[in-house]
């Protein structure tokens, strides 16, 4: 039906228009490959999804890009619903200095995306994550405006509590870039760029060695070795 | 300010009775009801407070009976002392039927004193409420010309205090009943009667209140009222033409008050960490709205956004005819941190960090005004070698204790109630947690942890483990007495 298709192409047209593909500057995250995979490194002033289950490896991986978003000295927000578990002093270990953390523990889904709104307009602020499983089209596209607006750049960390990862990655997003990161055996963390607005996916192995503790600074203690160094977007998984 | 038939005016306005129709309140004491409280027209009719109900009823047939409410009267009159903070934040509650306030200062704002009487008076019988004030430089004075003046409204110029209240019976200086008849009793009816005598011998017969009470009221001694609310260091007030009813108005006119209240604070040197904002509804009702900040504060656009969230929750009625806004909590703040709110636009982004950027802590106080601050914290080290007790969420606003992070950061994720797990082997070889088995293959460790003894009950030795299970899951258990904890997870 040509007219039906016109309204599709007139609506594909209003959602590329209303969706901002745009992204601050890149923050080069020191690892070569992923930083050339990329573009130059993180993209800032946008909304990024890292999905996962409740075993914590997205937890760090999203600690580690924090951490490199707010090497300049700015503070992050970090939020949570109820009680939460995360272990502060846990995050100097993935590069994210913990006194430079606002630990917000909200009562509802509503505040806690309200909070992280409001802190993705904040241009004090190195970076927002919220431990949110998701949220609807509407309210992630309030985010993504947000950031752009702001210059900062949002987290969902989706944990995985009642959806299964691959679950919460099959669902729509209005996040610009969706990661999904899982253990592997061996201190190592399998890291996918599930999607990524304007460029392909792939898939990478990082490799954590943790330093020892002789250094009392909390530089970045993440090293990466790249199993598969192709960015190619067909990256066949390398374990 | 004396409002002489308040119960009964109270009564009337709740429940409609015609208004020809006498009306008196009534209380059960000792098994008789007595009148407690009679309006005019039942005054006028012979009827006293503390006459029985069946004289009454004798005196004036067609008597409206209303039982009496002392406690809701008494609520009643903090909220209408709370309104008249329209005029001046200094209002006190003078017994059962009068309020004090503090207009020093303050009647040049409504046109001078005497249409600052007559705006209360006329706004009060709008509610119903026959009401009679007296301006006077002294409380005693002002108490004296409002019941015993005869004359609705008084003001007594400054400095002629002595002459203008001469005539006034002695039982205006606020004496108990029996202390000013046996006064009259002796000749001394009118105050102008105690000037003449020796301090000495009235004290000898009367004890030292009536000679206080004279010293009051002619300001000779100091007596300073105790207003319901405390004074704020700053208030700024308007007065509305027109009520307004839309939340805009409102916004509008936080603004301007906003600008004044800051320009006052930044000339005291001060910032405001807590704002209250009265709205005086047309109804004689009063909205407060509260907001907190993290630090002091005087930026009239940061304090504005603390507001613009609640002000539609203002409920206006038929208008609010005034808004008050006072600094309720202040504190000192140098002009150094104004500049930083003037530039910190332009060094935002940079190196400033959280201690020292001001738009960031607006960020946050925004927060804490819509989520509680209770709910917003950062993490400080805390000197425990038990994991669970090595952190401690602090308030943003407070002064860190100095304490290092332990060497060892940890796990990411860390249970506040460690989860007993089922294990085999020591250390485990495989473990059931949440209905999934993990198989391990690799284990460090342990690392013990002995219990803090001084804090209560000693428990065992903990064992910590760091577990890596075959799909690359790291945990951290510890095994207590023969038994498993999960305590957190590792990334």
């Amino acid at each position: 039906m040509p007219a039906e298709t016109a309204v599709i192409e007139a609506l594909r047209g209003l959602i590329a228009r209303s969706a901002p593909a745009a992204t601050g500057p890149f923050c080069p995250l020191g690892l070569p490959a992923l930083d050339g995979a990329l573009g130059g490194g993180l993209p800032t002033g946008c909304l990024q999804e890292v999905i996962g289950l409740a075993d914590g490896a997205a937890a760090g991986f999203a600690a580690f890009l924090l951490g490199r978003l707010a090497a300049d000295g700015r503070p992050v927000l970090w939020g949570w619903l109820g009680e939460g578990d995360l272990h502060p002093p846990g995050l100097a270990a993935f590069g994210l200095d913990p006194a430079r953390v606002i630990l917000l523990s909200a009562a509802s889904p509503a505040d806690l995306l309200w909070a992280m709104e409001e802190g993705l307009r904040e241009p004090g602020l190195a970076g927002v994550l919220a431990e949110l499983d998701g949220c609807d089209l509407v309210a992630g596209r309030r985010l993504q405006l947000a950031a752009a607006a702001g210059g900062v750049t949002g987290f969902l960390l989706a944990r995985g509590r009642r959806l299964s990862a691959s679950a919460l990655a099959a669902r729509p997003s209005a996040a610009a870039l969706r990661w999904r990161v899982d253990a592997l055996p061996a201190a190592r963390w399998r890291v996918e760029l599930l999607r990524r607005r304007g460029g392909g996916p792939g898939v990478w192995i990082l490799e954590k060695a943790i330093l020892e503790r002789e250094s009392e600074t909390d530089r970045f203690l993440v090293a990466a070795a790249l199993a598969d160094g192709s960015p190619a977007p067909a990256a066949a998984d390398p374990v | 300010m004396w409002l002489p038939r308040w119960p009964t005016d109270r009564l009337r306005r709740r429940q409609p009775i015609p208004s020809d129709r006498p009306l008196v309140a009534v209380a059960e004491l000792g098994g008789r009801a007595l009148v407690t409280a009679a309006d005019a027209l039942a005054a006028a009719g012979g009827i006293l407070p503390g006459s029985s109900l069946a004289d009454a009823r004798a005196l004036l047939p067609g008597l409206a009976v209303l039982p009496a409410d002392p406690a809701g009267d008494a609520a009643e009159l903090a909220r209408l002392a709370d309104w008249c903070g329209r005029y001046s934040p200094l209002v006190a509650l003078d017994g059962a039927d009068g309020l004090w306030i503090d207009i020093t200062g303050a009647a040049h704002l409504f046109g001078g004193e005497e249409a600052l009487i007559a705006d209360l008076r006329h706004r009060l019988a709008a509610l119903g409420h026959d009401a009679r004030a007296a301006i006077a430089d002294t409380p005693g004075a002002a108490w004296a010309m409002a019941r015993f003046a005869g004359t609705p409204e008084a003001i007594l110029p400054p400095g002629r205090l002595a002459a203008a209240l001469a005539e006034l019976p002695v039982a205006s200086l606020r004496l108990p009943p029996a202390m000013a008849a046996e006064l009259e009793r002796l000749g001394l009816r009118r105050i102008a009667d105690l000037y003449p005598l020796p301090r000495a011998s009235l004290a000898r017969r009367f004890g030292l209140l009536p000679g206080e009470r004279l010293d009051q009221a002619l300001g000779r001694a100091e007596e300073p009222i105790s207003p319901r609310l405390p004074a704020p260091a700053h208030v700024v007030r308007r007065l509305l033409p027109e009520p307004i009813l839309e939340a805009d108005g409102i916004a509008a006119v936080l603004q301007r008050l906003l600008g004044r209240l800051c320009e006052e604070l930044a000339e005291a040197g001060q910032g405001a960490r807590r704002l209250d904002l009265h709205c005086y509804r047309v109804d004689g009702r009063v909205i407060r709205l509260s907001v907190g900040t993290s630090r002091p504060a005087r930026e009239p656009r940061a304090l504005a956004r603390l507001f613009a969230e609640r002000l539609d929750r203002i409920d206006p009625g038929f208008g609010i005819e005034a808004m008050a806004l006072a600094a309720a909590r202040v504190e000192a703040m140098s002009d150094l941190q104004l500049v930083l709110d003037r530039e910190g636009r332009v060094g935002r982004g940079g190196k400033a960090g959280r201690e020292s950027d001001p738009l960031l802590a607006s960020f946050v106080d925004r927060l804490g005004n819509r989520l509680g601050f209770s709910r917003i914290a950062r993490a400080i080290p805390r000197e425990s070698h038990l994991p669970e007790r090595a952190v401690s969420r602090l308030a943003l606003d407070a002064e860190a204790p100095p304490a290092r992070w332990p060497d060892d950061p940890g796990p990411l994720r860390l249970f506040g109630r460690p989860e007993q797990v089922e294990a085999d082997g020591d250390p485990p070889e495989t473990f059931l947690w949440r209905r999934r088995r993990h198989r391990i293959l690799k284990a460090e460790g342990p690392a013990r942890i002995a219990p803090e003894w001084w804090r209560g009950p000693a428990g065992d030795l903990r064992d910590y483990w760091r577990l890596e299970d075959e799909e690359g899951h790291r945990f951290w258990l510890y095994g207590q007495a023969g038994s498993w904890y999960l305590h957190g997870l590792f990334a």
